[in-house]
């Protein structure tokens, strides 16, 4: 049984089709890269999946269950964590304090909290900011944040979206590594959104899907996606 | 660590012993209106600052625990002192009720929508005179203390404070005062990590409004009269959020140093400068506005912690 199942995603947004009858699975512990060009549909696939968004019709399954029509909060509790494409930080509060805020999905005990939220400081490697505020950190760090944040919420599947948009070749090499280290080290499945970068998809991703008008265009291992006719069009056009 | 306790000790003891070092009644009078305050300030900071719901209708569940008293008072036989109990029994559905409504609304619409239920429940009093007296109001006779003593009152209001405050610094620490300020700062990063936001806001507000009820409740005990223009204006919703504002959104003791500063000034300033009250009164509002835009709390901060900030900030 897969994890997540997703058939037959639809989103109109009046006479756009954002996404068009989109299906994929993503198994425990595999990490799965959704790609495609600005305005694929990528950021909807994630609202769909995350109830931030009511689908037009499809469903997705998550263990067994169908999330439509559940929200937001319902969804996150039930496992399937999510980061934000424009970075979402609790500005007024401190990087240790966001991360604790997501510790109390799991726990109302307070030092059970912390040291959940201490545990997930360390393996995202923000000890060194853990008391400045979330409003003052760099773009990098931020992503990494909203990273810890939801994994402090202790998802057994996490969507990131436009995991690599606006950091430096130091701090994507840093992000590669954390999302390998989160199924390696954690078994959290992932899917991760990327405009660009092709090579850095490829090296963390088991599996990638390609969006183009919010349809999948085509999905297989990096290698095979990468000499796809289709996709380069998609890219590169004719 | 003992200083907090030793200096907590030490608070203490001045507030149980200040209506004898005070003893004028005009001074005892001003003690007690200052704490009602704090409970206000107090009160309306668990919505307004934690929660960042800024509500401008917190007369509303003031008059309910006032008009609770009167209508105890001038219905029945029992002490209108029951409205401490009586007053958010009857406010919490009502908040829930409000609280259905109005959240669906974000930002400032929501505070619009918080006037206008204020003004609905100060025209009903207004109306309703079989119950409320109308704009006559309600006189109440004293029940349990003679009027004149005013030691009763000091204490009683002092315990209601201090319930409130602590009760404040009890949801800051814990899992609730967490996500609520997640509501203040992202309600879509709140939800994405588990927060069911609109059950927060409603449990902000029904604390937030049953505090407010019993104090609204001592406040008819007090004063012994009850109309809409005394526990319904819209100013005194007002008053109420500027308090907590002025002393810093969000923070424990914000609202408690913001009631103590404005009230104790106001009526300074009221036998100072007779006529002239108000402009002192508006000068100062703006004066910390303008040099302590986080309110006195946060001024503070900036004096005191500035270099701790400072090596937070640049730590990435």
């Amino acid at each position: 049984m897969f994890l997540l199942e997703v058939n037959g995603l639809t989103k109109r947004f009046g006479g756009l089709t954002a996404v068009d009858s989109l299906s994929f699975n993503v198994s425990a512990g595999e990490t799965v890269g959704i790609i495609g060009p600005n305005g694929a549909g990528k950021t909807t696939v994630f609202n769909l999946i995350t109830g931030f968004h009511r689908p037009t019709s499809g469903e997705v399954v998550f263990e067994g269950a169908n999330l439509v029509g559940r929200k937001p909060h319902e969804i996150a509790l039930a496992g399937v964590g999510r980061t934000f494409q424009v970075v979402k930080p609790l500005r007024g509060l401190s990087v240790f304090e966001n991360i604790l805020v997501g510790a109390f999905a799991r726990t109302g005990d307070r030092v059970e909290a912390r040291r959940i939220a201490q545990d997930i400081i360390e393996f995202t490697d923000l000890v060194a900011q853990r008391e400045a505020l979330a409003d003052g950190l760099p773009i990098g760090l931020r992503k990494r944040l909203e990273l810890a944040r939801s994994l402090a919420t202790g998802p057994k599947l996490i969507l990131l979206d436009e995991v690599m948009s606006g950091l430096n070749p130091t701090e994507s090499t840093e992000a590669v590594e954390l999302i390998r280290r989160l199924r390696d080290e954690r078994g959290i499945s992932a899917v991760a959104g990327v405009e660009h970068v092709m090579q850095v998809v490829m090296s963390i991703s088991d599996r990638v899907i390609v969006l183009n008008h919010g349809r999948k265009i085509a999905e297989g291992t990096p290698e095979e996606v990468a000499v796809d006719r289709e996709v380069i069009t998609a890219y590169l056009g004719e | 660590m003992k200083r907090p306790a030793f200096s907590f000790s030490i608070l203490a003891l001045f507030l149980i012993a200040s209506p004898f070092i005070f003893q004028a009644r005009y001074s005892q009078h001003v003690l007690i209106l200052v704490l009602l305050y704090v409970t206000l300030g107090s009160a309306w900071n668990i919505l307004g600052g934690f929660a960042g719901q800024l509500s401008l209708g917190h007369a509303a569940f003031f008059g309910f625990g006032a008009y609770t008293a009167a209508i105890i008072a001038s219905k029945t036989a029992l002490s209108p002192w029951f409205a401490i109990i009586a007053g958010p029994a009857v406010v919490l559905p009502i908040a829930l009720l409000v609280g259905w409504i109005c959240f669906r609304l974000r930002g400032p619409y929501f505070t619009l929508a918080t006037i206008a239920v204020g003004e609905v429940v100060r025209l009903l009093a207004l109306n309703w005179s079989q119950l409320t007296g109308g704009a006559v109001g309600v006189v109440i006779r004293p029940s349990v203390f003679s009027g004149t003593n005013k030691l009763p009152y000091y204490y009683i209001v002092l315990v209601i404070t201090a319930a409130t405050v602590a009760l404040c610094y009890v949801v800051s620490q814990r899992k609730l005062g967490y996500y609520l300020r997640a509501i203040r700062e992202d309600e879509e990063t709140a939800e994405s990590i588990g927060i069911d936001t609109t059950r927060y806001k409603l449990v902000a507000l029904s604390i937030s409004a049953s505090l407010t009820a019993i104090a609204g409740a001592f406040y008819a005990n007090y004063f012994l009269f009850v109309d809409p223009t005394i526990v319904l204006p819209l100013a005194l919703s007002v008053e109420i959020v500027l308090m907590a504002i002025i002393g810093g959104l969000g923070t424990v003791a914000g609202p408690v140093l913001g009631a103590v500063l404005l009230k104790l000034s106001s009526e300074v300033f009221r036998n100072e400068f007779a006529q002239a009250n108000l402009l002192i009164y508006g000068a100062l509002l703006v004066l910390v506005i303008l040099f302590m835009p986080d309110g006195l709390m946060g001024g503070f901060h900036r004096l005191f912690r500035f270099g701790a900030r400072k090596t937070q900030r640049v730590s990435a």
